[in-house]
């Protein structure tokens, strides 16, 4: 009895996973979450407060909470209601090989969109704008780049920073002494261990930092900005259909004013105090991009 | 500098350390049974008397026994995927990696080990009537495995260790585990000392029995 | 596969020069820790040999200690936490004194590493000699330290010659570890390139290829170096 209510049932679902739209053909990842029923998100570990870890080493953030939208998009589109969501962790030297090879089918933490990037990974909209700057202690006498002469500096490997860095200190010929860090919080341990004078990254990133930092008072944020740096979540390149349904959730946040909720849970105070509200520029870029259907 | 000693650190941070430790453990023991598999393959294949097989083997050995893991493992990882234009997950990629390299090394203890139990067994076997697989399966390798068990044993200790070196690509191993607990709650003197305690206990232990099976097993 | 090749990019600045320098920081890491290596280890094998049970003891601690904790964390201890536990300005010393303190933690921790591993290549050297000779040489009258200095170590070092290369290769391949602090050694470089231009087939291989050159033509070297130092009539120490 029970056994025939099942094959109804299997019957019934093959039925209706043949009348739902093409759309899961066409896209390879969609292909590939429908099969394998899970989405791989990769997600950051140290990027406060897009993508970091809470006690239980489980990621949270703001870019986490814009992807988990996009998941539950997928599992309407897909009728899968219970998809699974598997979190690999990632960080700035492994993201895009991951993405492009197909081991994650979306990306949250703090990645610039930029043009080289694109070649290799398709990008949504632009959720966060930002750019570099320097991370030192108050006190150490540096207000901007041009007093680095002579001290050392980490930068991560992997990050437009490290590019954007390298370049400036060319370009005005600066004697900088560089080392290479894996990421944020190893480069906290340099500013903290009195092994470099700076950290060069995101503002915002380094704003991050400061929040989570044992003594938040001790560290401050200066110099001009020298790169601009829009962050947007990343997702394979070559999925029009994927690319759709994403950039879809995103429009729709930001169109229903949902987006600036997520944004103020996460900046305005935020779990770490990071205290940035929103600003006007990305309030524009929120409007700007919240495309109408 | 870091305001003293913390040991509650640590404790707090037992349980995902735990976790950690699970994934150590278990890519050690499916790399172990991989690559003493792939090695054991390797050997036979090395001491064919086919001069292309065994030009083959000794090729693959020399060749990954020539290069550092870390530049294997960012192969499997990054670019195998690439290659294969599909993607295999962190684990099976790292799995793969540390299975194709410790093969060679297998291989080479293994190869040594068949060499020791002597050639006139071989024969022996042959005259009963026994095929070459029956004569390898049933005579030589089980001699040919007793004698090898120390050192399979200390290069598996030796494999143990490498398993930290997932580090490179951010898998959760005990000791990216630490790392990340060390970031989190800034407290890197307390469990890096920690992960090389827990290191050096598990490997002291096995080294020691390696000793002493080597004293036990010697012939 | 969707991959498009560009072999050119290796030659293009400066990832041609990346690689070069590299590939310079790998040797130089590799060498100079391997000097730290020999000089530690030929010392921690002769005292695990020696008949006062005090150096003994200090050697097998080293010893194990060295060859029970994986690279890595060692790396890690030596870069994380010597520095702090020392007092203030030796700390700072290590951190900023120095040039290039990544460089230095790199080679002074391969070097303790592999030190232990040359320290039990030694001594199963020394034990391999027939203890008559030992016994013939101080019943001639030598001290315990010309025994060592005329007979024992001498003759030991032409046994391990082949052990010793594969060590050496050990360093040359550990190297790379120096990537996770810092050092802008082959690996880090050829990553590098796959972060900064995608071609990272094209850089991998090319470290791969250096890796493997430099390894075949040190073993050959050694092959032949071996061939002249053997002693006629004694079977040399297998490489592992």
């Amino acid at each position: 009895m029970i056994r025939t209510f099942r094959t109804a049932l299997a019957a019934a679902a093959i039925v209706l996973a043949g009348a739902l739209p093409a759309l899961a053909q066409e896209s390879p990842t969609l292909k590939k979450i429908k099969a394998s029923g899970e989405i791989s998100i990769g997600h950051r570990e140290a990027s406060v407060p897009f993508a970091f870890m809470d006690q239980a080493g489980k990621p949270q953030g703001y870019s986490v909470d814009l992807c988990l939208k996009i998941v539950d998009e997928v599992k309407k589109e897909l009728n899968l209601p219970n998809l699974k969501v598997k979190f690999v962790a990632i960080n700035a030297q492994t993201r895009i090989p991951l993405i492009a090879n197909g081991t994650i089918d979306l990306e949250c933490g703090s990645t610039t969109s930029n043009l080289t990037r694109a070649k290799q990974v398709d990008f949504l909209p632009v959720t966060f704008i930002t750019g570099s700057k320097l991370l030192v202690k108050k006190g150490s006498g540096i207000k901007s780049l041009a007093d680095m002469n002579g001290k050392r500096a980490s930068v991560s490997s992997g990050t437009t920073n490290e590019k954007a860095f390298l370049a400036e200190v060319e370009k005005r010929k600066i004697k900088v002494e560089t080392v290479m860090v894996k990421d944020h919080p190893q480069a906290m341990l340099n500013l903290e261990s009195g092994r470099v004078d700076a950290y060069a990254s995101d503002d915002v990133l380094l704003y991050g930092m400061i929040s989570t930092a044992k003594d938040p008072g001790q560290w401050e944020v200066v110099g001009e900005f020298f790169s601009y740096d829009p962050y947007s979540l990343m997702i394979p390149r070559n999925d029009s259909e994927y690319r759709l349904l994403a950039t879809r959730t995103i429009s729709d946040l930001m169109r229903s004013g949902e987006m600036a909720s997520i944004y103020n849970k996460w900046f305005n105070p935020g779990p770490t105090k990071i205290n940035m509200p929103l600003s006007s520029d990305l309030k524009k870029a929120f409007e700007i991009q919240a495309l109408p259907h | 500098m870091f305001g003293g000693i913390d040991y509650g650190v640590v404790e707090r941070a037992l349980p995902l350390l735990w976790q950690g430790m699970l994934f150590t453990l278990q890519l050690t023991g499916l790399s172990i049974c991989g690559g003493v598999f792939f090695g054991t393959i390797l050997a036979l294949m090395r001491l064919s008397s086919f001069r292309s097989v065994s030009f083959f083997a000794a090729s693959y050995v020399n060749f990954f026994r020539s290069l550092p893991l870390i530049l294997v493992i960012f192969w499997f990882y990054f670019l195998v995927p690439k290659l294969l234009g599909r993607p295999i997950g962190g684990f099976y990629s790292v799995l793969i990696a540390f299975v194709m390299f410790e093969a060679a090394y297998y291989c080479e203890i293994i190869r040594a080990g068949i060499q020791s139990v002597t050639r006139t067994q071989v024969h022996a076997g042959y005259a009963l009537g026994l095929t070459y697989g029956q004569t390898m399966r049933l005579i030589i390798l089980p001699q040919a495995f007793r004698n090898m068990l120390p050192v399979l044993l200390t290069q598996s200790i030796i494999m143990f260790q490498d398993t930290s070196l997932v580090y490179v690509v951010g898998l959760k191993d005990f000791l990216t585990t630490a790392d990340l607990i060390s970031n989190r709650d800034n407290r890197p003197v307390e469990l890096f000392v920690f992960a090389a305690i827990v290191y050096f206990i598990i490997c002291l232990i096995g080294s020691n029995s390696a000793r002493r099976l080597q004293r036990k097993y010697t012939i | 596969m969707n991959y498009r090749w560009d072999w050119g990019i290796l030659l293009k600045d400066p990832y041609f020069s990346w690689i070069a320098s590299g590939f310079g920081w790998t040797c130089a890491v590799a060498i100079l820790a391997w000097i730290i290596a020999l000089s530690l280890g030929s010392v921690i094998g002769v005292m695990r040999t020696l008949p006062h049970p005090v150096p003994r003891a200090i050697g097998t601690a080293y010893v194990e200690l060295f060859r029970n904790i994986p690279l890595l964390v060692q790396l890690f201890l030596w870069y994380f936490v010597v520095p702090e536990v020392l007092p203030r300005e030796a700390g700072m010393f290590l951190k900023r004194g120095l040039p290039m303190p990544e460089f230095w933690t790199a080679v002074v921790c391969l070097g303790f590493y592999t030190g232990a591993r040359v320290a039990e290549q030694v001594r199963a050297g020394i034990n391999a000699i027939r203890s008559g000779q030992r016994q013939a040489a101080l019943a001639m009258g030598l001290t315990l330290t010309q025994v060592y200095r005329y007979v024992l170590v001498p003759v030991s070092y032409r046994i391990i010659i082949p052990p010793l290369t594969s060590d050496f290769l050990g360093v040359f391949k550990n190297s790379s570890l120096a990537l996770t602090i810092g050092v802008a050694e082959l690996t880090a470089r050829s990553r590098q390139i796959e972060e900064y231009t995608f071609q990272g087939i094209e850089a991998f291989a090319t470290a791969t290829v250096l890796y493997s050159v430099v390894t075949f033509a040190v073993m050959a070297l050694m092959h032949m170096t071996e061939k002249r130092t053997r002693i006629p009539g004694l079977i040399s120490l297998e490489a592992k």
